[in-house]
């Protein structure tokens, strides 16, 4: 078991995670709530300085699934070269969870991204806006239920026959 | 200089009237491709950047959830289309961690000598078109002379200069011949003189180390806290490398430095970009010099790749193995399980997160691209300098905007 598991446990109590195991990558599976406690120690205790990836997964259709969103915080310790990856399970309505920002800075895009992609909301972001797709965008297009040909972008473009060119 | 956010709010009352607002971009010759920085000025002293990406957005994560995990290839080959093969190796490289799949050494051998070439590929572009946008231009012309024979390389190996997508799950798309061992050798021969060329244009360049010293100075505190990898990194002095600390395919084997500066500026990032390709040099003789015989994809009983032609039309097993692999309701059988696997691509950390549920298609497959954490850096460094010195930052930090918006 590695130590930054035991740091965990002696801050936060033995239930506050759980853990996965798949090839070389270890995952600490957390509830949402207490997402920011962890990733607190885990910086400031365990020395998890560099946050690699912030992403999220629709679970819509994945089989045997119980949540709807996944989102997974991969973290590096960048002098023992450890790492370790968060994952916290989000369900609609409540769509929102702490901002990583105040850890570490590099969290700024990558949750924008994923607020972009998703619709989930970081509380606390300075300044969450859309960063890959218009400000005037509805939808969340890398949700399952969102079509791999768009919605409506296509049945809106002008058609212009030779005739008129 | 202080570092603040981008984000910070505008300054209030009086102050805000002699500030104004320039627009880069989307189309500016010193992007190189389509990003846009909306600067705040103070006569010429940048007071704020926002950068406003997108533009070359086009849901290459959103395919990779539509195509397989071979034909997803072709659409990882143009995010980062400087280097394309290191991309592949990238993205295959996390599906051979959620398949299991051990390569066989030829195969990772081939493969570390295409990674190595994408990366001179890549800084030979970074710091030619760097020059270039800072008015030197023959060093651009001598830098890309050599790439030429990069895409050569990639051309006889696959057939394609552009967008090789050469790599397969469990191998490659075909072996290589001896005649493109030769064009290796060739080019690792023709290398030293391209390189005491471009050296000897800028690095005792008055202009040139008066435009990149001490400009965009990023700390090692920095360059931790905002997620850089790779160069921009090493240049701070964040020593590593996933290479050495978390070695995939054959990196074990070869004896090779990694590269790191203290300086953090422009110039520094500059001269890591020059020695690491000193090194990736070194590795490629060594990777080709010993390349390693015998098949390049891993055997048919691991149901992962395609069988030689020879396989499909004489023995059922081959017939089976290919049906099964052609078929697009068939394919891999995979865990159903996620995984995260990085490589060490020329622009820093490429990693794939890959979400498998059991078919053939990635449920989703996000990339972790090194051109989007680092392009959020530079607003950071940009703040305190001159208007000019936009393109200096830009240049350093090799920003390709199909990464960044894939």
């Amino acid at each position: 078991m590695p130590s930054y598991e035991d740091t965990l446990k002696q801050r936060l109590g033995p239930d506050v995670f759980a853990t996965q195991q798949f090839r070389d990558n270890h995952r600490l599976i957390v509830k949402s709530g207490q997402l920011h406690a962890v990733l607190e120690v885990l910086k400031h205790g365990c020395g998890f300085d560099m946050l690699i990836d912030v992403t999220a997964v629709d679970y819509l259709h994945y089989p045997d699934a119980r949540d709807r969103f996944g989102v997974i915080y991969c973290l590096l310790n960048t002098t023992s070269g450890e790492r370790t990856i968060v994952k916290t399970y989000l369900n609609e309505p409540e769509l929102t969870l702490p901002t990583a920002f105040h850890l570490w800075k590099g969290a700024d895009w990558m949750e924008r991204e994923v607020y972009d992609m998703y619709g989930i909301v970081f509380e606390g972001h300075p300044d969450l806006r859309r960063i890959l797709l218009p400000e005037e965008f509805t939808s969340f297009p890398l949700r399952k239920d969102y079509p791999a040909h768009g919605r409506g972008e296509r049945h809106n473009f002008p058609v212009i026959t030779r005739a008129e060119s | 200089m202080p570092l603040e956010a981008a984000t910070l709010e505008p300054r209030e009352g009086t102050e805000q009237d002699y500030l104004w607002t320039l627009n880069f971009g989307p189309q500016h010759p010193a992007t190189h491709t389509t990003l846009r920085l909306i600067l705040t000025l103070d006569g010429e002293t940048i007071v704020k950047a926002v950068p406003d990406i997108g533009y070359l957005h086009s849901g290459f994560e959103k395919l990779g959830e539509e195509l397989d995990y071979n034909q997803y290839v072709t659409i990882v080959d143009r995010m980062n289309y400087i280097s394309p093969m290191a991309n592949e190796i990238a993205w295959h490289n996390s599906v051979e961690k959620l398949l299991n799949i051990d390569l066989t050494p030829r195969c990772k051998y081939i493969r570390v000598v295409l990674g190595e070439l994408m990366r001179i590929h890549d800084h030979l572009l970074c710091v030619g078109a760097a020059a270039l946008d800072l008015g030197a231009m023959t060093a651009f012309l001598y830098a890309f002379n050599l790439r030429e024979k990069i895409y050569d390389i990639s051309e006889h190996a696959a057939g394609q200069r552009f967008h090789p997508s050469f790599t397969r799950v469990g191998g490659l798309m075909r072996d290589v011949d001896p005649q493109w061992i030769d064009m290796v050798r060739d080019f690792v021969k023709s290398f030293p003189k391209v390189y005491s060329d471009v050296v000897r244009l800028l690095n005792r360049n008055r202009i040139f180390i008066d435009r990149t010293r001490g400009v965009g100075v990023l700390s090692k505190e920095d360059a931790i806290s905002l997620s850089c990898t790779g160069p921009v990194a090493r240049a701070s002095g964040v020593v590593r490398d996933v290479r050495k600390d978390d070695p995939y395919l054959a990196y074990k084997d070869f004896d090779f430095q990694v590269v790191c500066g203290t300086e953090g500026d422009c110039f520094a990032r500059y001269l890591v970009r020059m020695e690491e390709m000193v090194q990736s040099i070194r590795i490629v003789q060594q990777a080709i010099e010993n390349l390693p015989a015998g098949p390049v994809n891993i055997d048919i009983e691991g149901k992962a790749v395609l069988p030689d032609k020879l396989a499909t039309y004489r023995s059922i097993e081959g017939l089976i193995q290919h049906f099964e692999m052609i078929m697009t309701n068939r394919k891999w059988e995979t865990p159903k399980d996620e995984v995260y696997a990085a490589t060490e691509s020329p622009n820093g950390e490429l990693g794939f997160y890959v979400v498998a549920d059991g078919g053939g298609h990635a449920y989703r497959a996000r990339t972790r691209p090194p051109s989007f954490i680092h392009f959020a850096v530079f607003p950071y460094l940009i703040v305190g300098h001159q208007v000019s010195d936009v393109v200096a930052v830009l240049g350093s930090l090799n920003i390709i905007a199909a990464e960044l918006d894939r």
